[in-house]
């Protein structure tokens, strides 16, 4: 016996030595974290969802959901804001992003001025867009100012949802563009400037360069940027909430005013069931189709 | 009789022997315990939950000129909104809590379970000088024998108006005396002659649009609320509500406190509770004077709001939120209450002469609503529970469907109804003024 403790390692240093231990050291605060925090909640949330009639499991929060007045509506409306705003911000952000990587002088000071939305909570950018666009707001004194207008124009009235709809598209690009351009540069500072160099030798254009080369390098970034604005855009809510109140509701908004205002957790529970299931098919498209082959992470 | 745990009497034992040997009693008034001849108010700080007055300005009134007057123990105040509050008061229940005190309105203690508070009877007795009315004590039971809680705050909704918009009144009709109607023709000649929509309701997502349909609208139509859901004076009513609308500021589907868009001058005419208007009349005492709610084909029916505070049985310091329901409901601060939240008192006394103008205006419409001939109390939904809320999403999905979408008034009230029944049914809660009593659960007619 004592031999062989003789010719063993020590036991912290056999734990080291032990090529599964490390990285399942490093990771385990990020499991335990997710765990606790995110997949034993998601599950309770499913669980609630399936509630509603005490004592069994069953769908009748699912069918109060689907025959709620704002169902319907709250789907396509959330449908309507991922389907409208995600690519607007998508190309802005690119172009702000290749604006800034071009390095002209004072780029920097745009890239300060592109990322203060960050800075500002979702609710505090609705209610800023508020004052942009409401009777009295700074749109409609400057254009009755400017002389264009005489009557102010009713930007949020359920009369006209078009133009509701469009006031939330600003709004909401302008709050969250600045995260999709903040991936994008940080994946264009990425590549490699030899093949920039490269292209100049060929002489390519500017619009060659950006096709051929930008945008397929950026191409895991611009994944990343994508299911993270596609997650953000499911669970729009303060700035909907703030121009729009309850004439543009969106799915996110109704599992709140389930449980919040109506008291009924199963419901909202169901909701947010709903919002999961949608994300999670919606980030599984883009993973396949935007699927980066492990030789393009080596290049 | 509740007995006291060793530990609560060694600790009153203590703080007694503590008072007597100068160790001084917190500066607080004390109070009598129920079975004990004399006691000590604890000085252990608590958390006073409130759903009332969970704006930031109104929070920070309550906290720089209320609570700062109160030195017995220090209370934190936090405001909340309904389910926050109703979950934290439940969680407290099964554990230490830090909640001493809760203030709420009628509805927020019946949506929980009443057992989770203490009975305060001893406590009304002790304060029955104070006059509060015996309607507000009896509606502080909850329909059981045990005082919940005690009458803190009233209020209720009335019209403000904007002076420039009295010209275009239709002739004969006086602002203090109007119907729906006439209200809807008044709105239209704004409309028609000023060009801009400047009547307004307010139906914002966290407005209290339900609170009006439930306690004005349906009584002065129908007189009554369940019972007449679906009856045809029902449909009268959303057909003059769907007139009214026409006329009425398309920016009150974002508007939850009217008093911002009457400062900005976007609302001359707006309906809405009276802490909700009071920062316009005090932006601009000039410009604004308060009138009474419409009327209907049976009267001017009004909601008396009331909050009461009371005490969770898991509050860290029962002597100390005693003392301090004390405090709330002196005369002093109950003026104090007025003037800085605008809020009425519940106590017997008259309000104070030297009254700031705004809340001169307020107390104008309040009084000018309670004193009207044909002026009735409808009250808030009692007995709801935690449907509350489903409750009031069947009037505002009706508001919805009807007057937003323009769906058929009939179909949507019967199928409304439909969902009104099944929360009855499930809550079993029988019938409230104006509806007559009924044994069971409050049935649709």
């Amino acid at each position: 016996m004592a031999v062989r403790a003789g010719r063993a390692l020590p036991f912290p240093a056999r734990i080291a030595r032990s090529e599964a231990v490390l990285p399942l050291g490093l990771l385990a605060p990020t499991i335990i974290f997710l765990t606790l925090l995110i997949l034993i909640p998601v599950a309770q949330a499913i669980l609630l969802s399936f509630q509603a009639v005490p004592g069994t499991l069953g769908f009748e929060a699912y069918r109060r959901m689907v025959t709620d007045v704002a169902f319907a509506d709250s789907l396509k409306n959330t449908l309507l804001l991922l389907v409208l705003v995600v690519p607007v911000q998508l190309v802005l952000a690119l172009a702000m992003a290749l604006l800034i990587h071009s390095r002209f002088p004072g780029h920097g000071v745009f890239l300060y001025i592109f990322a203060l939305p960050l800075a500002i909570s979702d609710l505090a950018a609705g209610i800023v867009w508020l004052a942009v666009f409401s009777d009295t707001g700074y749109l409609n004194s400057a254009l009755t100012g400017l002389g264009l207008t005489t009557d102010p124009i009713n930007f949020l009235s359920y009369e006209n949802m078009h133009l509701v709809l469009g006031t939330v598209i600003v709004a909401e690009s302008w709050r969250a563009t600045a995260i999709v351009l903040v991936i994008l540069l940080a994946g264009l500072q990425l590549i490699p400037r030899e093949y920039f160099e490269a292209a100049d030798l060929f002489g390519a254009s500017r619009l060659k360069r950006t096709l051929l080369i930008v945008l397929p390098m950026l191409r895991p970034s611009l994944q990343s940027a994508l299911i993270i604005r596609t997650i953000f855009a499911f669970q729009t809510f303060a700035v909907v909430l703030a121009l729009a109140g309850r004439q543009l509701p969106v799915l996110s908004y109704e599992a709140y005013d389930w449980y919040y205002n109506n008291r009924n957790e199963f419901i909202a529970a169901a909701f947010a069931a709903l919002i999961l299931l949608m994300t999670m098919t919606v980030v599984f498209f883009y993973l396949r189709l935007l699927r980066v082959k492990d030789a393009e992470i080596q290049r | 009789m509740r007995y006291l745990k060793a530990p609560a009497a060694l600790a009153l034992a203590i703080g007694i022997v503590a008072a007597a040997c100068g160790g001084g009693s917190g500066g607080g008034t004390p109070s009598a315990s129920p079975g004990a001849s004399t006691a000590v108010v604890s000085s252990d700080p608590f958390v006073m939950l409130s759903t009332q007055l969970n704006t930031v300005t109104e929070s920070e009134a309550l906290r720089t000129q209320i609570l700062n007057g109160f030195t017995a123990a220090k209370v934190e105040f936090r405001g909340e909104t309904a389910g926050p509050f109703a979950d934290r008061i439940v969680a407290e229940s099964k554990t230490k809590g830090t909640v001493g005190v809760v203030g709420g309105l009628h509805g927020d203690f019946g949506a929980l379970d009443l057992n989770l508070f203490e009975d305060l009877t001893p406590l009304a007795t002790k304060l029955k000088d104070r006059g509060f009315p015996a309607e507000f004590m009896e509606l502080g039971k909850l329909g059981t024998t045990r005082q919940i809680y005690i009458p803190w705050m009233q209020a209720t909704y009335i019209l403000g108006v904007n002076k420039q918009a009295l010209q275009y009144l239709p002739s004969g009709v006086s602002v203090d005396n109007i119907t729906y109607q006439q209200l809807t023709q008044w709105c239209k000649n704004i409309s028609d002659q000023t060009g801009r929509k400047r009547c307004g309701l307010p139906a914002g997502p966290m407005s209290l649009l339900h609170r009006l349909i439930q306690g004005y609208m349906y009584p002065a139509y129908t007189g009554g609320l369940v019972t007449t859901y679906k009856s045809p004076e029902a449909a009268t009513l959303w057909q003059d509500l769907k007139n009214l609308w026409q006329y009425t500021n398309p920016q009150s589907l974002q508007i939850d406190f009217m008093q911002e868009s009457m400062l900005s001058g976007e609302v001359w005419v707006g309906f809405d509770h009276v802490a909700r208007l009071v920062k316009a009349f005090e932006g601009k005492p000039n410009d604004f004077v308060a009138a009474p709610a419409p009327k209907g084909p049976k009267g001017l029916y009004y909601m008396s709001v009331l909050a009461g505070l009371g005490i969770p049985k898991s509050t860290p310091n029962k002597s100390g939120a005693e003392a301090f329901i004390d405090y709330m409901t002196t005369p002093a601060v109950q003026s104090k209450t007025l003037t800085a939240v605008a809020f009425f008192p519940v106590i017997g006394s008259t309000l104070p002469a030297d009254l700031p103008p705004h809340l001169k205006i307020e107390a104008d419409g309040v009084a000018k609503q309670a004193k009207s001939p044909d002026a009735k109390v409808a009250l808030l939904p009692i007995g709801l529970g935690a449907k509350g809320g489903e409750f009031n999403k069947v009037q505002l999905d009706t508001f919805q469907r009807i007057v937003i979408k323009g769906e058929d008034i009939q179909k949507v009230l019967t199928e409304q109804a439909a969902i009104l029944q099944a929360v009855m049914n499930d809550t079993k809660a029988p019938c409230w003024k104006p509806d007559p009593p009924s044994t069971g659960p409050c049935q649709v007619k």
